[in-house]
């Protein structure tokens, strides 16, 4: 028996896993797409598109860089969810191991140093630190609801960010799309070095943990230890429903059709994720009602 | 190269750790032969290893809505066990007049019709709260922590300089600088046997349990704090995670039919004590300030009807008021039937109309304090203020008589503090604190020193670029502990390569 969690603590540990999910993987965006930026203007507008910003009519990778990673007022940027992951994780110090609170503080107290060093070395040092965050939580948290928030969190950022991806580079790059997503070895040491199969592996792939399948059935199986189902036909919980869902039309698509049905199955990914969002606010997130009182 | 204290000029104050120069007292001389030998350099770089612990570790206060690191000072403050003994006995003492004091106070007012204390000061002070009259929480006890600052005079001399029984501060330093030091300088406690702080948190959360409403076995404690933009917002969340609890912000509470609930993901759950280092004025707008959102509307009506319990207690501050202070040793005999055994600073009510005159034409040579001020906030040093200073002071007494007192200016002991290379003599205090379980009084053998960086300044407030030291009192070695049963070794195994050369011949 976990004990009960306020409500604001998990809704907190829920942010901070979505927060260092996206800092890695917008790193790992920009770091692939870096050097590809200096000769084709269209990887940098294809970047903007995936993060879901309005695109700029004349971009230089620089620029890029200085907005989505450096600039605290673009809420979209690195440096700006980094801070809000250390914000929050401030707030729920007492639940957070110390080693775990640590390591977003200082990521947070470094970063800006960074920003004069060549941006890899900045991409890359995110990475390390979000490596870090979910390794020390990994080993130092127990398996209780603060642990499954953060992961729920991570789970859901990180189906969005690679459905984004691939809603964004549909006819693109595949290396790049790989690379992206933190798979190309992988994807290497299963396919060998081909074209074909990138789809089904970045989408159904059961080992592979940064899949959208894998990732989905990490957030079903978070969510059902949150919220034990004790009915038996059907689903109760609406977020679990959603998710459900969505993984079992994934799961049983018709691998021949993936790549022609991929616009409709994104969509409906993304919609499901929104979905799943709601109803997680929803059922574990509640508020006490805003206060009427009036002073005497 | 010059050994670090040689350059050390002692000031004019009571120093702590030397006798005369170069001689140091002698429960500073392990500590002074481990440093004696260590270069400037390596002095420094222990020190900046210090200061970066502290940022990673986020050990900050707040001070106008910005996050600031609490500098711990290398060089540590030794207290030996006899001197300890005294301080122990002495806060004991005066944590249990005021308890008994405010139970009078909230009860049958025995100490104002014996004619002890006037009534006049019950009735003139802002924190006396008639909410909490007749009201006494189920163990008796109200005071569940206390904080005696105790400061050292020029003749070495322990002195209480105020009580602090509201919501005192400050431990979660004393915790943090043991910890950031026995990692830096490990060498400096294998000399002597340090008394450890770390049983602080478990105390707490034992006398926090003893507080529980009658009836409840498993009471669930919760430590309610104003939120992360309070200065003192970190050692709230080091305190509740050190002892397990929920950290809650008023937010998360709701009460309902005189019990309250914190909201959690599985629904409301209760509550039964609440450590709260929110004030009194906003820990429930239905008796106190209307507009705050700190606290939880109702809190305080289940209180009184012993649903929940408050620690500390509502209404404390009456017991901390300065002019109070002034009849703390009174309130000893008269509670106790025992001396004072720390004895106060030298003080004057302004009440009488002869002394404030006195003092009032005396003020560039007192000190003048509000008597609810807290952190330093308003005091006037009269050797040290402006002429313009003293005119606004002399007026304010005037048109608040009861709202000041004046004392004798103590110049504080100092102690050697590293600014820059090296060590030089800055002031400091002591703030011992006191755990209050009903059955016994326990002090966390060192407490919090903190000590004033800036040359001369008297008060040694984190607003005003204080800092902190690490505060060792030395005790008895404890016995030998027993060896550890040895575990077998670890697997070992390394990968054979003979087979694969074999295959690629």
């Amino acid at each position: 028996m976990t004990r009960p969690l306020l409500s604001r603590i998990a809704e907190t540990l829920y942010w901070i896993g979505r927060y260092v999910e996206r800092a890695d993987d917008t790193a790992r965006l920009l770091d692939v797409s870096v050097h590809r930026m200096l000769d084709e203007p269209e990887t940098c507008r294809s970047i903007f598109a995936v993060l879901g910003l309005s695109p700029v009519a004349s971009v230089s990778a620089p620029a890029v860089i200085r907005r989505l990673a450096y600039d605290l007022d673009e809420p979209a940027s690195i440096a700006a969810s980094i801070q809000s992951a250390r914000d929050s994780a401030r707030g729920v110090r007492e639940v957070l191991a110390s080693e775990v609170w640590e390591c977003l503080n200082v990521t947070w107290h470094h970063l800006s140093a960074l920003e004069s060093q060549p941006p890899h070395a900045y991409l890359s040092f995110v990475r390390e630190r979000a490596a870090l965050f979910f390794g020390l939580a990994d080993t130092s948290m127990s398996r209780d609801d603060c642990w499954r928030f953060i992961v729920l969190g991570r789970s859901l950022e990180r189906v969005d960010m690679t459905t984004r991806l691939l809603a964004v580079h549909l006819d693109s790059d595949w290396r790049l799309l790989l690379q992206a997503s933190g798979a190309d070895e992988s994807f290497t040491r299963t396919h060998g070095a081909r074209d074909g199969e990138v789809l089904e592996f970045l989408l159904l792939d059961r080992l592979f943990p940064r899949s959208v399948v894998y990732s989905l059935l990490t957030a079903e199986k978070c969510l059902r230890a949150l919220a034990p189902d004790t009915t038996r036909a059907g689903v109760a919980d609406s977020a679990q429903a959603a998710i459900g869902r969505v993984r079992a039309g994934l799961e049983y698509a018709d691998l021949n059709e993936l790549r022609d049905r991929l616009p409709e199955l994104l969509g409906i990914l993304q919609e499901a994720c929104a979905a799943a969002g709601e109803a997680i606010a929803k059922r574990f997130f509640q508020h006490r009602e805003a206060m009427a009182w009036v002073g005497a | 190269m010059a050994d670090i204290f040689d350059k050390y000029v002692m000031a004019e104050a009571w120093d702590e750790m030397f006798e005369r120069a170069g001689v140091p007292r002698p429960q500073y001389q392990a500590l002074f032969a481990a440093l004696q030998p260590l270069g400037v350099r390596e002095l420094r770089s222990r020190a900046d290893q210090l200061a970066r612990m502290f940022t990673d570790r986020g050990v900050t206060f707040d001070y106008a809505g910005v996050e600031r690191p609490f500098p711990l000072d290398l060089i540590p403050r030794i207290i030996d066990a006899a001197e300890w003994d005294l301080v122990t006995r002495g806060v004991r003492q005066r944590i249990r007049a005021l308890e008994a004091f405010l139970d009078d106070v909230y009860g049958g007012h025995q100490v104002f019709h014996d004619g002890v204390v006037p009534w006049r000061l019950l009735h003139s002070s802002p924190h006396y709260h008639r909410e909490a009259h007749g009201w006494r929480p189920p163990n008796g006890v109200r005071v569940h922590v206390g904080g005696t600052d105790l400061i050292r005079d020029e003749r070495g001399a322990l002195h209480v300089l105020e009580d602090n029984v509201r919501t005192p501060s400050g431990v979660s330093y004393v915790l943090e600088n043991r910890l950031a030091m026995t990692r830096t300088l490990p060498t400096l406690f294998s000399e002597q046997f340090v008394r450890p702080v770390e049983e602080y948190p478990a105390r707490l959360l034992a006398a926090l349990r003893a507080a529980a409403p009658a009836g409840v076995s498993d009471p669930t404690v919760v430590l309610l704090t104003p939120g992360v933009y309070n200065a003192a917002y970190f050692e709230h969340a080091l305190l509740a995670r050190l002892m397990g609890v929920e950290l809650v912000e008023g937010r998360d509470l709701v009460c309902e039919g005189n019990r309250l609930y914190m909201v959690t993901t599985y629904g409301r759950r209760p509550v039964h004590v609440v450590y709260r280092r929110v004030d009194d004025d906003y820990l429930d707008p239905l008796h106190f300030r209307g507009d705050s959102v700190l606290g939880c509307p109702g809190l305080v009506n289940a209180a009184r009807l012993g649903n929940v319990t408050i620690a500390n207690g509502v209404g404390n501050g009456v017991a901390d008021d300065k002019l109070v202070y002034t009849y703390v040793p009174d309130l000893i005999g008269y509670y106790l039937g025992e001396s004072p055994l720390l004895p106060n600073v030298e003080t004057y009510r302004l009440d009488d109309p002869d002394v404030r005159d006195d003092v009032l034409a005396r003020a560039g040579e007192l000190v003048l304090k509000p008597v609810d001020g807290a952190g330093g906030k308003g005091i006037v040093i009269g050797p040290v203020a402006t002429d313009e200073q003293l005119a606004v002071v002399r007026r304010a007494v005037r048109d608040d008589p009861r709202g000041w007192i004046a004392q004798r200016p103590v110049l504080l002991s100092t102690s050697p503090t590293l600014i820059g290379e090296w060590p030089v003599p800055r002031h400091i205090d002591l703030r011992p604190f006191a755990v209050n379980d009903g059955e016994d009084v326990w002090l966390l053998p060192g407490g919090l020193t903190r000590v004033a960086l800036p040359e001369g300044e008297l008060v040694v407030n984190s607003s005003r670029g204080g800092g902190s030291k690490d505060t060792w009192v030395l005790g008895e070695t404890p016995a030998a502990a027993i060896p550890a049963a040895v575990a077998p070794p670890a697997a070992q195994w390394s990968p054979s390569r003979t087979a694969a050369w074999e295959d690629e011949q």
